[in-house]
């Protein structure tokens, strides 16, 4: 038996570690995404059950009082969360995982401190990686969810000697990793790290702006894998090792797609807040050259008449539309414009929303035909022929600015090539500048209408106009 | 280094390796569900978080583990079961009237 159980485990490990790969893999095609997740969930139950099984896991009913209040939790977040909230669900959810790993290390170095044998160098610096990508995850995640929730101001923070402020506590984090390992039992180092390792990750976040927020979430995403994998060469245990390989190698894939949607490197959206064009979107603002330019404005009858008479329409939803839940009314807008025969699509920018393929998401939940969604790359060339484009609560993706404009913070950004429509409607509250903080050029053009309202008020408005045409 | 840590560096690499090749192509639809399923699979922490809190004896590392399993387990939890509320709705749906 003494022999056997382990083998079992190992085996069971193995198992649920293919079961993670399938898994991931039928992610990615939208037929299986959803056995995907399922199998992939199945090689969890799998891997801690197993672990359960193990003789050094004693302490049963604790483990199981333990197990149940989290899965509780998560039950009632997974169910209570907006759709529109997602980005920061997944931001906080990142940050636990990466709390757990950094707890697993600092049990460890208590266990290894209480005992009295020598605590072996490979040791300790296992534990000093994990309680730094942990701790880093951390602190970086509930920041993030911050910034999301609006608990916190979305746009970047920086204050001055920032940049010194964080190399100095890394090269004292390096330092102290030294005295660790000369002393590997010091529980004032130990902290003293764990605490440096929290504020790095709050310094990291900090500085970077709420349209850059979709990469920095999956960026941490990729730091949650990596703090497991940590935690596993802490334990040395290949299950964590694995499967925290796997997650962190594709949360970096999905990073690097992200940062092409927006055509910057992963260095610029992480430092560009230091750099002196950062200010330049607020500086574009204050100029008051822009504000004084004038916008038509359209009611919602004539707009009404203006999308019930046009042969194609394009409507592109932006995060205006989810915060003010209009998916629904845009969905039954759409359905009577197709009564009327006119030809519809919905652009969706890949970063539209606050997460890459969050639009997708918010437009599926309102019942959009997945059949009528069109990536930005194949419905660009179809703006020539498009008879009115209805921009309902974006900004940032669909600003000319990002093609022309190279002191523009989002220069070189692929946009929805709106303004090459016959006739634009912007959806919009106010004149506001959107996330990025950048003013939009696109408004102000002669055959841009701009109809003011919360998003839902309006789209309702024209769908009752339009049902009279 | 000892043979353990070589060991454990060649898993992670290869693990890594199938990694990349594994999310490859993915239509910009299905980013956020990818992201938040593999949030969740990050939540196999879980695993390390129940070997440390094992010992029956009250002391640190016990109470932190137990944490940790609370954490790891709102991650695994959470995170599959908001994945498969986003991933339903892409099922083909009756078309209402």
């Amino acid at each position: 038996m003494n022999e056997f159980l382990p083998t079992g485990i190992q085996l069971s490990y193995l198992a649920a570690a293919s079961l993670f790969i399938v898994g991931l893999k039928q992610l990615g095609s939208p037929a299986t995404a959803r056995q995907g997740n399922l199998l992939a969930a199945i090689g969890m139950l799998i891997a801690i059950v197993a672990t359960l099984l193990d003789q050094a896991v004693l302490n049963y009913e604790m483990i199981l009082v333990g197990i149940v209040i989290g899965s509780l939790l998560g039950v009632i977040m997974a169910q209570k969360v907006e759709m529109t909230a997602m980005p920061q669900m997944v931001g906080l959810l990142n940050g636990l995982g990466g709390g757990a790993s950094t707890l697993i290390a600092m049990a460890e170095f208590w266990r290894l401190q209480n005992s009295a044998e020598a605590v072996p160098v490979d040791s300790s610096i296992t534990i000093i990686l994990s309680v730094l990508i942990g701790g880093i995850t951390l602190t970086g995640s509930l920041i993030a969810f911050a910034k999301l929730q609006e608990l916190m101001t979305g746009a970047a923070i920086t204050f001055p000697s920032q940049r010194a402020l964080a190399v100095a506590l890394v090269v004292v984090f390096l330092v102290g990793s030294v005295c660790l390992l000369i002393t590997p039992k010091d529980s004032v180092i130990f902290l003293s790290l764990v605490g440096i390792s929290l504020i790095l990750g709050v310094l990291f976040v900090i500085p970077i702006g709420g349209a850059d927020m979709p990469v920095v979430i999956s960026l941490l995403n990729s730091f949650s894998g990596l703090a497991a994998s940590a935690a596993g060469f802490v334990l040395m245990n290949d299950m964590l090792i694995i499967a925290g390989a796997l997650v962190g190698a594709s949360g970096i894939i999905l990073t690097q797609i992200m940062c092409k949607a927006m055509n910057r490197s992963l260095a610029n959206v992480l430092f560009s807040a230091f750099s002196s064009k950062g200010g330049a979107g607020r500086g574009a603002t204050a100029t008051g050259v822009v504000t004084e330019k004038t916008v038509h404005t359209v009611g919602a009858e004539e707009g009404a008449m203006m999308l019930g008479y046009a042969r194609s329409v394009v409507i592109i939803p932006g995060y205006g539309m989810a915060v003010a839940q209009a998916q629904h009314s845009v969905r039954e807008l759409g359905d009577q414009l197709e009564r009327l025969g006119v030809d519809v699509k919905y652009a969706i920018h890949p970063v539209a929303g606050r997460m890459p393929g969050h639009m997708n998401i918010l437009l599926a939940e309102a019942n959009v035909p997945y059949p009528q969604f069109y990536d930005m790359d194949d419905i660009n060339p179809e703006f020539e022929r498009t008879d009115v484009a209805l921009v309902i609560g974006a900004n940032d993706v669909v600003n000319p600015a990002a093609r022309h404009d190279t002191n523009s913070p989002i220069y070189g950004m692929p946009i929805l090539e709106v303004d090459k429509a016959r006739h634009t409607i912007v959806i919009k509250r106010s004149m506001n500048a959107g996330f990025s903080g950048v003013d939009n050029e696109l408004f102000y053009k002669d055959k841009t209408l701009m109809l003011f309202g919360s998003a839902r008020d309006v789209v309702n408005q024209l769908v009752t106009e339009v049902k009279q045409l | 280094m000892s043979h353990e840590i070589v060991t454990a560096l060649v898993v992670f690499v290869l693990a890594s390796f199938v990694g990349f090749e594994v999310i490859n192509k993915v239509p910009p639809t299905l980013h956020t569900p990818l992201m938040s399923g593999s949030n969740a699979i990050s939540g196999i922490a879980v695993i390390g978080a129940l070997l440390v809190s094992g010992s029956r004896a009250w002391n640190v590392t016990v109470i932190l583990g137990l944490i940790a399993v609370v954490l790891a387990m709102v991650n695994v939890v959470g995170g599959f079961l908001v994945t498969d509320r986003m991933l339903q709705m892409f099922k083909k749906k009756e078309v209402k009237a």
